[in-house]
Order: structure tokens, then sequence, then C-alpha cells
């Protein structure tokens, strides 16, 4: 049985509709993450799921029981939100037991509660303190402390990281999903940010303008991406649009001017199905940039001139041309960059790139 | 002069008309109120400059003025509590709004565009005895004869109320504003009903905003003398209205400057026991 279900939903905002007719199945103990840039619609389902707002159709169970017209608080969620939301005016031990006082649970148990909760998120001496002598990420942590005390059937999460500093994030981010792990609780995830939601999630669920892009695991999002959108948003990549000759073998043969054949393994172009024009898919750090007259090494090669350089340190992103095709590609330094202007060999493999239909998308 | 010795300065100078005129508007006037009050009023006219405690010491034994004062405080004390229960629920609606605050806002604002005279001598044709209430009522049958609801305490109570309201909600809805509305949003996923949530976060967070506006209608309340005037009977006079009888009436200025710094007593005491456990920050915020 899945943690939670999505049945057709849709939410509109009077003549607006910001989540269109969208179906999921969240397995128990899952960690899913719903991904895309703000006014995807993301958030609106969390708040659907949390019942913080009506779905206009369609049907939310959690643990396989209709939930559309059970009010929030007696769904069982914990919830995180982006500004920790902690209630200024109570402790930290009280913050964190608010949630128990609601529940039967006697006095000591409550306390005992409170303190393995602090003690799982690490932070098991501020329990007298009130939330504005702590530091933001103390307060993210008390505030998820909060929401799983309560042992949710599910912990829905808000961007809960977006207000950290980039560092702090990365170390929340680790502690988080260890924090999900050990204690196997079913997560919902909004985030905007593809690092993020790679770095975490059994699933993600990448969404646009209200609708379901694609839903899978980490791996196959980044590598396989189903549609322009998704191939866009997860990282840098590079779209250019390709002949189909063959797709009868045991690859999808591409050709592209300029370009040597490139056969596409069969499961990177799930859904090309016959000859024609298609998106061919070359994600940014799939390209690699070497001197001219460097052995191939069995890689496919096109000779590129390097038009800018937007150097970052340890790696430098190359914007790079083609023939008449602009592609960009991120890549390791070794010993210097690529100065602007220089002549250069694009090499890549076959096998690391991917192949879509051409979408017809207004 | 150094740049640091010219930024400490500039407060100062930026100060100096503002203090100028609290100087000589406020502290010079009062400090007269202070002198007069140890003169005494001669029978032929002309005051007794000199230092008598003649007038401090009826204000302070005089059971008659005790009483009124007591009656003041507890006219004050009523109406901020009616101020609060009514204003409560109205600065909530409109903190709780989406979009249309402004509007709300102004609409609050809109009564003072009406001289405050005015609009107490309203409820003469409301309530009075040929006003809109009696003649409704003879209308539909209720009475016979018109009564008379006017020239009491709860009249009196209910002008107050009317000048008073919007300063309460004003100062209640800067606090509930100021409230992240997540923070309901959390109780509620936590177990709370949406009431036990108000009465768990959202109540004592707003307190500080209802105890300034309770301070401002307080202190309105018990200074006031054109309300008990218009709406109050011979025997509901306030305090303010001693001091006016004091000096416009009797022309006793020594005596009416005691009655009056007496009530400035009074009511400093309260401003400082508020200052002590809230900050005068609060009132500022409510009132900007």
């Amino acid at each position: 049985m899945s943690a939670v279900t999505l049945s057709k939903i849709v939410k509109r905002f009077g003549d607006y509709t910001a989540v269109h007719q969208m179906s999921l199945e969240i397995a128990e103990g899952s960690f899913v993450t719903l991904l895309g840039p703000s006014g995807c619609g993301k958030t609106t389902t969390l708040r659907m799921i949390a019942g913080l707002l009506d779905p206009t159709e369609g049907d939310i169970a959690i643990k396989g029981k209709r939930v559309n017209d059970v009010p929030i608080h007696k769904r069982n969620l914990g919830l995180v939100f982006q500004n920790y939301a902690l209630f200024p005016h109570k402790t930290v031990a009280d913050n964190v037991a608010f949630g128990l006082n609601y529940r039967d649970v006697s006095k000591d148990e409550a306390k005992r509660k409170v303190a393995a909760a602090l003690e799982l998120v690490q932070l098991p001496d501020l329990g007298a303190r009130y939330p504005k002598e702590l530091s933001g990420g103390q307060q993210q942590r008390i505030a998820l402390a909060r929401a799983i005390v309560i042992e949710p059937d599910v912990l829905l999460l808000d961007e809960p990281l977006s207000a950290l500093d980039a560092n702090l994030r990365e170390d929340m981010r680790v502690e988080l999903k260890r924090i999900q792990q050990s204690i196997g609780v079913t997560t919902v995830f909004v985030t905007h940010d593809q690092t993020e939601a790679l770095a975490m999630s059994d699933q993600i669920i990448v969404m646009s303008e209200g609708r379901v892009e694609q839903v899978g695991a980490p791996e196959d999002v980044y590598n396989t991406p189903a549609t322009e959108f998704v191939a866009k948003f997860l990282g840098a990549s590079n779209l250019l649009t390709a002949q189909c000759v063959d797709a009868a073998g045991g690859g999808i043969v591409l050709d592209l001017p300029g370009f040597p054949r490139i056969e596409i393994p069969k499961e990177r172009a799930p859904r090309v199905s016959g000859p024609g024009p298609v998106r061919l898919v070359i994600r940014a750090e799939k390209l690699h940039l070497k001197a001219p007259q460097t052995p191939a090494d069995g890689m496919l090669s096109v000779d590129a001139i390097v038009e800018n350089v937007d150097y970052q340190g340890q790696s430098a992103r190359y914007f790079v041309r083609a023939g008449d095709h602009r592609m960009q590609a991120v890549n390791m330094i070794e010993d210097h960059p690529f100065a602007a202007g220089a002549r250069v060999a694009l090499r890549f493999r076959a096998k690391d790139c991917a192949a879509l239909p051409v979408e017809s998308r207004p | 002069m150094s740049i640091e010795q010219r930024e400490a300065r500039q407060p100062w100078i930026l100060l100096t008309p503002a203090l100028t005129a609290v100087l000589l508007l406020l502290i010079v006037p009062l400090m007269f109120i202070v002198v007069y009050s140890f003169w005494l009023k001669s029978a032929a006219g002309a005051d007794t400059p000199g230092f008598f405690l003649d007038n401090w010491q009826e204000t302070l034994t005089d059971p008659f003025y005790r009483d009124i004062l007591l009656n003041t405080l507890k006219i004050a004390a009523i109406t901020t509590i009616v101020c609060g229960l009514l204003g409560y629920p109205a600065a909530y609606f409109i903190a709780r709004s989406k979009g249309n605050k402004a509007v709300l806002l102004v609409l609050l604002m809109l009564p003072f565009w009406i001289s405050y005279i005015i609009r107490t001598m309203s409820w003469i044709n409301i309530l009075g005895v040929s006003g809109a209430l009696n003649a409704a009522m003879l209308w539909l049958g209720v009475i016979d004869e018109p009564i008379q609801m006017l020239y009491n305490e709860t009249t009196v109570i209910l002008g107050l109320t009317h000048f008073l309201l919007p300063f309460m909600v004003l100062n209640i809805f800067v606090s509930l504003d100021g409230i992240d509305t997540n923070l309901e949003d959390a109780a509620s996923s936590l177990g709370a009903t949406r009431w036990q949530g108000f009465l768990q976060v959202t109540l004592p967070l707003s307190l500080p905003g209802l105890a300034a506006g309770g301070l401002l209608c307080f202190v309105l309340a018990a200074g006031t003398y054109i309300t008990p005037v218009i709406l109050g009977g011979p025997r509901d006079a306030m305090f303010a209205n001693l001091v006016y009888e004091a000096i416009i009436r009797q022309l006793d200025w020594p005596l009416g400057s005691a009655l009056s710094l007496l009530l400035l007593a009074v009511l400093g005491v309260l401003v400082l026991i508020y200052n002590r456990y809230l900050g005068m920050a609060q009132l500022a915020k409510g009132l900007g």
C-alpha cells in the first residue's frame, strides 16, 4: 500500500490552473521530491497533501484512506517550512512538545520523546532556549524535531533548506537524509534545487506549469530526460535537432551535419520510435574539450572554437561553437583552462547522449 | 571636526526643532501648572503666590474628588475592555483578509475625518427622545412613549467606545499582521484545531498589540471631558470635568492645577508600569 496516493487531482485558483490532473503513488518509507521552478505547482501539491488547500478535483489518500474531507489537524502529518515557523514565544522544548499535547501521551512520556527527538537532530542541550537565540540551521533542526516527534504518517518538507547558507545547506542535506533514513518516515520534499533533489531522493517528480514532466529515480531523470524541460532543468544540457535515420537496429542512429554518425542506445531514447527529426541531448559535463589532434580514444569528435570561458576554480564552463551549433561544456581544469578563441576538439560518447522526440508544445 | 564627531552631533541637530517645541509647549507650561498648584486663590480674585499645600490637601483628602477619580478609572477600564472585545475580531478579520487590507484600513480611519464632537453628538440623534431608535420602536409598537436612553454612564461608555475603537483595532492589527501565518498552519499540522492554535499561538503573540491598544484607550478615556458633557448626566462627571469646572467656571487655577497634576500622576504611573513590562516600542509601532 502506498503512503500517499494522488488520483487525478486538479487545483484551480479562479481561472488559473495551478495543478493539472496529477496522479501519483508515493511508496511507504520513500523519500520523494517534487522538483521544479517556482510556479510549477509543487508547493500547491504539497499544501493539498497537507490539507492546507482543497483540491478542486480528484482524491487524496493517505495510507489508503481518502482524506479530502479530513481537516489538517487530524491528518497526522509532519510539516516543515522554509522559514522554520517555530513558535517564538515558546522554548525549544515546548515547541517540540507542541504536537504531543494533542495526542494521548503522558507528561513523562512526552518529556522522553522530546529528549529523543532533540537527540536525533543533535541538539540535545537547547531545550530551554528560545528560537530567536538559535542560528538558522539550528532552528530548522528544531522544526524538524517538532515535526517528527509526533511520529507522522508522512513528513512534508517545503523548501526546508532554501533559507540556509550554501555551506550549511549541504550539511543539512546530509543530516536530513540521515534522520529520514533512521526513522524510515515517508517524506515528500519540495525544492527548486536540482542538486538537493538528486542527492536526497529515492524518486524525483519533475514538474513544470502544473504538470508532471517525469517521474523516476535520480539517475534515470538525470541521464534519460523524458522531455526537453527536464533536460534543460536538471543540469546544463545541449539540445540539438538531428535526423534519425535508423531506429530499427540495436540503437538509434542520428545524422547531424558536421558531426560523425551518432548511435544512441535504445534505452536512452525510449520515446523515439522511428526515423524523422529528433532532439539530441548532450550534457555539458559529458562534452570534453581537448586540444586538436589529441587521440580520439574511441570517442566521437567535432572541431570547435571556444567563444567564451566562465572560470569557476576547479572547473570551467566553456561556450563553444561547432559549425552552426552553439554548445556549452563544463570540464574539470587540467593545468590551464582553454582561452577564448582557442581551436579545440569536442569529444563525447554516444552512450552518454539521449534523444527525445521533437516537441510541438506551444 | 572629525566625521565621528559630526555624526554624533547630527541627531541632535535634527531633533532641535522638535525638542524646542516640546520644551516650550509642554515642559514649560507643565512647570507653570506645578508652580500654580502651590498658590492660593484669594476671594478678591488675584491669586496669592507662595508655597501653600492647601490645594494638594483638598485634592488628596476630599472624598468627592477621590470618588470621581475612581469612577473615571472604572469608566476608562470598562471602555478599554469593551474596545478590546469588539476590536480584536475586527482586527483579526482585517489582518487575515487577502488583498483589500488597505481599503479596510482606510474605512477604519474614515471616522477621523469627522470631528470627534460631531461624532459624539450623533448619538443624540440616535438615542435621544426624538431620536431614530425611539421613533423606530414607537412605529413598531414596542413602546407607547419615547424612553430616555441618554445621559447616563452607559451612554458615556458607548460614546467613548465609539471614539476609541479605531485606536484599539489599529494596534491589534499591527500586532496580528506581523505574525507569520505559517505558525497557525504549523500548529494545525501538529494536531491543534484552529481555535486551539489561535489560543496557543496567535493570541499570545498578539498580546503586545492588545496591551498597547489598551493603554492608549485607557489613557484617552480617563482624560476625556467632552463625552461626559455631551452624553453624560449631571452625576456622570469625570475627572477632567472637575479640572474644567475649577479653572473655567470657578477661576480657581491653583486648585485646577493640583487636580490635573493628580490625574497626570495616576496615568503616568500606569504608563510606567506598561513601559516596564512591554516597552514603548510597541506603542510606536501601533501609531506608525
